[in-house]
């Protein structure tokens, strides 16, 4: 035994437990994956509790803004200020809005009739609002003294006035009506008039990137694009129903979205109008307005449903639906540009602020916790195709009505799709060509 | 050969010096021509330099490169400890599929790397025992051992010399503490390391069988008739009467199940947390009281009379497999922490080892001096082998044939059952008259993980611990020979999936009969089931042809016969292809 080494595990307790009471607890790792056996069924336990515990939370609803004494008709987002809102009613008031403490700052009657649209102007200092009574009103967006009550500018237009929209750098702005008109703020005759041989447009849009492209719907079922420097509109597509709303993709200029009459929206490429890049169908009724998130990856749309659905732009289906038991039938909603909030304009005078992704909590976040929900979410990615998880993820309750026209829509689908496959089975073979979802809507697209 | 001598590339303001080269058809002087032509290729080649040359920073040769050579190399098995398996590699055709299955394979293979890196952080290292090269290991007594370490280690080497009768020992999952139960009745829980008893009591009947429940404040004991379960005062929590006569008890901490056989050869899970029996049935084996869990994927090994071990979960009334590992009735069977390899031992005084993952085996053989009583895997893989009154413990017998045992000790006393404790080099061996503790250098895991089992948690960590615990319960429907199932595709089902989906758009929805159905009085119940039986051969007949359609289909509209109008009937007929 002259030479010998032995050692064994002996540890001073120092080493592990906290100096004082104060001090943090000391939490040795160890990584080795023979220390954590059942790694995948642990993991996919944990995985079915976060995408629980994500349900559990899901509380979009913030709060709502009241005072409006008729239906909401429009709302528009400050350019600039997250806490800014301007919303116009179907009476003709406009109410400005605080929104972080939830309060109306201004309001007076600007039109009469509805207050068709309402846009700011890059800057955000003044907007713009168009009524029913032709005219065009710019207003102070802050008011210092009795005079900026009153409009800054007021044009008064030949034909009826729609919509308005305000090119991103110059001063310029695009109305719709009768025809899609070009304005410059100093003028009172607009500078340019794009006719297409349609009675009446509903909505403009500019592409606040590609800024001098615009877009607009029109009663006959078109979306038609136009170029502020050419002299005539450059595009059209027609569908099968009319087109309520447009908005451009933030982030990618060459796509729109549009909300149609026929439940679903479609988002076209601008290079390639025959046929849409995505069908986002969910919607239970006619979609009445879209907005995207400043991200571009995705977008909110209202309906006649009563309801507001999220879409992620890529995909066919919604990720959330909202709703609450007094919301009537949407008239607008927006994004906001913190890509945190959604607000949404109804029918019962009402706008409500919801959360962006349902079961977000709100504040600041904590490391620990911010890494307890990277950890949550990298989970439910990993199991997302689970079908428990899955199912657990997908399922939302809506109300009764939904749910009825869900189970309409679905057996009308399935009854045409089982009658078109019928009519294959019996008919020559190449009679009747298999055509795909997304060219059954576009009748026709026109240069 | 390179030119030895480097041209200086010439420029514009060196044509005055130089005479340019008179060439036979240059007319215009002092202008160069180069005859290039411009190819597709040639200009995405330049285009391509031009890029790499702008965006790139000047080549860092030299100096810098020596002074830094990026991130310290790992050793291969380093990072094969860590692996998670091979990646799915080029099985994915979809190019946009392909380069996200690539994104995630890259973060994967960081965390395998950022996690065999964090290695370097561990404190604490195992412990060793070395010799000579002439000298052996097992010559080595627990009194040279105790003389040889510092004090507190040596208090680690205790003997309890206790009066009822031979005792089982068993440690709780994070090694603290140590809970004994003898057959005449004594049960008794401990913290091993302070020697602070946390109760001790006679039940006044036989305990078969003892285990810690998911912490250190509740024990199960398997008596005579029932189970009963006791808090860390002794105070008796439960008497579970569902489950009696037990031989066995294993506890499955991920899962919250305590696993017991009994008697007739009864299984039982019974879930802690809600007091449920999550499986009940009889294995058919009869009296086993050779049972153990591996640890990796939380089955149930039992070895019967027969020599044959089964594997077992609470859901499969089957066992899941089974192996015939000796000829003679099994008297030990003990799997190891990463459930590699499984150690059985007979009667017939063999111990083999056996690849537990693929059944496979015997890796190795070994004849002993007699029948082991108890076999014990450490977290290090060393494997403790009872015989009457000596432990002898083997090093790395697993993967290689091992002559000699790396250590012995004898006792003067029968022993009953031994446990490695958890996170030390410890041995605690439960006898005929008492428990003695044994220090067996390099046995345990030097570094624990605080948050899975942490030897120096507080009450309050406890408790957090088993909230958390309880949060991760693995629902018993997951026990399965691999555990790693859930992650896997589910193929069948998929396919099914998918051949409904291309049957719908063409099957009419079944018509249904909304015809009252009258009693058929006055037919009897045989004509019913022909009828019944008519009707089903019908269905099947139909299903047939329209399978047959199916296939024919395609054949069908290929073949257009070629007519010859009358001479038609000399054309010979084409024997229809398999």
């Amino acid at each position: 035994m002259s030479k010998m080494k032995i050692k064994v595990i002996s540890r001073n307790p120092d080493d592990y437990l906290r100096a004082t009471k104060r001090d943090i607890h000391k939490l040795p790792r160890n990584y080795d994956p023979s220390l954590h056996p059942l790694e995948a069924p642990r993991e996919y336990v944990r995985a079915m509790n976060a995408v629980k515990l994500e349900r559990v939370f899901a509380k979009p609803f913030i709060g709502n803004l009241d005072g409006h004494k008729d239906g909401v008709s429009s709302i528009a987002k400050h350019p600039s200020r997250l806490a800014v809102l301007a919303s116009g009613a179907f009476d003709g008031e406009i109410r400005l809005w605080d929104l972080a403490v939830r309060k109306c700052t201004r309001n007076f009657v600007a039109h009469e009739g509805w207050v068709r649209a309402l846009c700011y102007t890059p800057k955000g200092d003044t907007f713009t609002s168009v009524g029913d009574d032709k005219t065009i009103k710019t207003w102070k967006a802050e008011v210092q003294s009795p005079d900026d009550e009153e409009p800054v500018n007021t044009l008064l237009s030949m034909s009826v006035v729609t919509g308005v929209t305000h090119h991103r750098t110059k001063p310029i702005f695009a109305t719709c009506g009768e025809h899609c008109q070009l304005w410059e703020n100093t003028r009172n005759e607009p500078v340019k008039v794009f006719k297409w041989g349609v009675d009446s447009l509903h909505h403009v849009s500019f592409n606040q990137v590609e800024q001098n492209l615009l877009a607009s719907c029109a009663s006959d079922r078109s979306v038609i694009l136009y170029d502020c420097r050419e002299s005539g509109p450059l595009r059209k597509v027609v569908m099968e129903l009319r087109s309520n709303a447009l908005s451009w993709n933030p982030m990618e200029a060459f796509i729109f979205t549009v909300a149609n009459e026929d439940y679903n929206l479609y988002t076209f490429d601008v290079r390639k109008l025959k046929q849409p890049v995505n069908i986002h169908m969910g919607h239970t009724s006619a979609v009445i307005d879209v907005d995207y998130a400043p991200t571009g990856r995705e977008f909110v749309a209202g309906s006649y449903d009563k309801t507001v659905r999220i879409f992620e732009s890529l995909k066919g289906n919604s990720r959330d639906v909202y709703h609450t038991k007094r919301m009537q039938r949407l008239t607008c909603v927006k994004w906001t540009l913190d890509n945190k909030y959604i607000l949404s304009g109804s029918d019962e005078m009402n706008i409500r602020m919801w959360k962006a992704r349902a079961s977000e909590k709100l504040g600041v976040l904590k490391p620990r916790e911010r890494t307890a929900l990277n950890y949550a979410d990298s989970l439910k990615e990993k199991f997302a195709n689970h079908p428990q998880v899955k199912r657990i993820a997908r399922h939302r309750h809506v109300p009764k009505h939904i749910l009825n026209a869900q189970n309409e829509i679905r057996t009308i689908k399935d009854k045409s799709k089982r009658k078109e496959g019928n009519r294959r089975a019996h008919s020559k073979p190449g009679a009747v060509p298999f055509v795909p979802e997304r060219q059954r809507h576009i009748v026709k697209e026109d240069e | 050969m390179k030119n030895t001598k480097k041209k200086a590339p010439q420029r514009y303001f060196d044509t005055e010096d130089k005479q340019p080269e008179q060439k036979g058809e240059s007319n215009n002087q002092n202008v160069e021509v180069y005859n290039i032509k411009i190819t597709p290729g040639l200009l995405k080649t330049n285009k391509f330099k031009n890029y790499r040359g702008h965006n790139r920073r000047p080549m860092q040769k030299g100096k810098q490169n020596k002074k830094f050579e990026g991130k310290a190399p790992l050793a291969p098995e380093k990072l094969e400890a860590h692996s998670r398996g091979e990646g799915v590699g080029k099985g994915v055709r979809h190019p946009l599929h392909a380069a996200k299955l690539r994104k995630r394979e890259r973060k994967i293979t960081y965390a395998q790397e950022q996690a065999a890196r964090a290695e370097i952080l561990l404190t604490e290292d195992h412990g060793c025992l070395e010799v000579d090269e002439d000298s052996k290991t097992t010559a080595i007594s627990q009194k040279i051992i105790a003389d040889n370490v510092d004090i507190s280690a040596a208090s680690k080497i205790f003997e309890l010399n206790l009066e009822f009768g031979p005792y089982r020992a068993k440690y709780s999952k994070n090694g603290r503490h140590l809970l004994l139960g003898s057959k005449k009745g004594h049960l008794a829980a401990f913290d091993w390391v302070t020697k602070k008893l946390h109760f001790e009591i006679n039940v006044m009947e036989s305990i078969h069988d003892i285990s810690w429940l998911h912490t250190e404040t509740m024990v199960a004991a398997a008596q005579k008739e029932w189970l009963y379960m006791y808090d860390n005062t002794g105070t008796e929590l439960h008497c579970v009467k569902k489950m009696d006569k037990i031989l066995r008890m294993e506890f499955l901490p991920y899962h919250f199940l305590l696993a017991a056989v009994n008697e007739f050869g009864f299984m039982t899970w019974l879930d802690i947390s809600i007091g449920e029996v999550v499986g009940h049935y009889n294995n058919h084996l009869g009296r086993t009281a050779v049972m153990t869990q591996n640890p990796y994927n939380a089955t149930l090994c039992l070895g019967n009379s027969k020599g044959v071990v089964s594997l077992w979960s609470p859901t499969i009334k089957e066992p899941l497999a089974k192996i015939l590992c000796h000829k003679t009735p099994l008297t030990a069977i003990a799997v190891d922490n990463r459930g590699m390899y499984m150690a059985t031992s007979g009667v017939d005084r063999s111990m083999k080892i056996w690849d537990i993952r693929n059944l496979d085996g015997p890796v190795q053989d070994y004849r002993l001096r007699s029948a082991p009583v108890d076999l014990e895997f450490s977290q290090k893989d060393m494997l403790a082998v009872g015989l009457d009154e000596v432990v002898e413990i083997y090093n790395n017998c697993c993967s290689q044939t091992t002559e000699k045992p790396y250590l012995r000790h004898r006792m003067a006393k029968t022993i009953n059952n031994f446990k490695f404790c958890p996170y030390e080099d410890v041995l605690g061996v439960g006898t005929s008259n008492g428990f003695t503790s044994i220090i067996v250098p390099g046995s345990g895991e030097p570094n624990f993980d605080a948050l899975e089992s942490n030897p120096f948690q507080n009450k309050k960590q406890r408790k957090e611990a088993e909230v958390k615990a309880l949060l991760d319960k693995i629902p018993a429907e997951l026990i399965t020979l691999n555990p790693f199932d859930i992650t896997e595709v589910d193929v069948p089902t998929m396919q099914e999936q998918m051949e409904a989906k291309k049957k719908l758009l063409y099957l009419k929805p079944k018509k249904m009969d909304f015809t009252p159905r009258h009693k058929k009085k006055g037919k009897t119940q045989i004509a019913r089931k022909k009828i019944i039986k008519q009707v089903a051969r019908k269905e099947f007949i139909e299903q047939a042809k329209e399978a047959q359609k199916l296939l024919n289909l395609p054949e069908a509209q290929n073949t257009k016969k070629q007519s010859f109008g009358v001479l038609d009937r000399f054309v010979p007929t084409v024997k229809s292809r398999k």
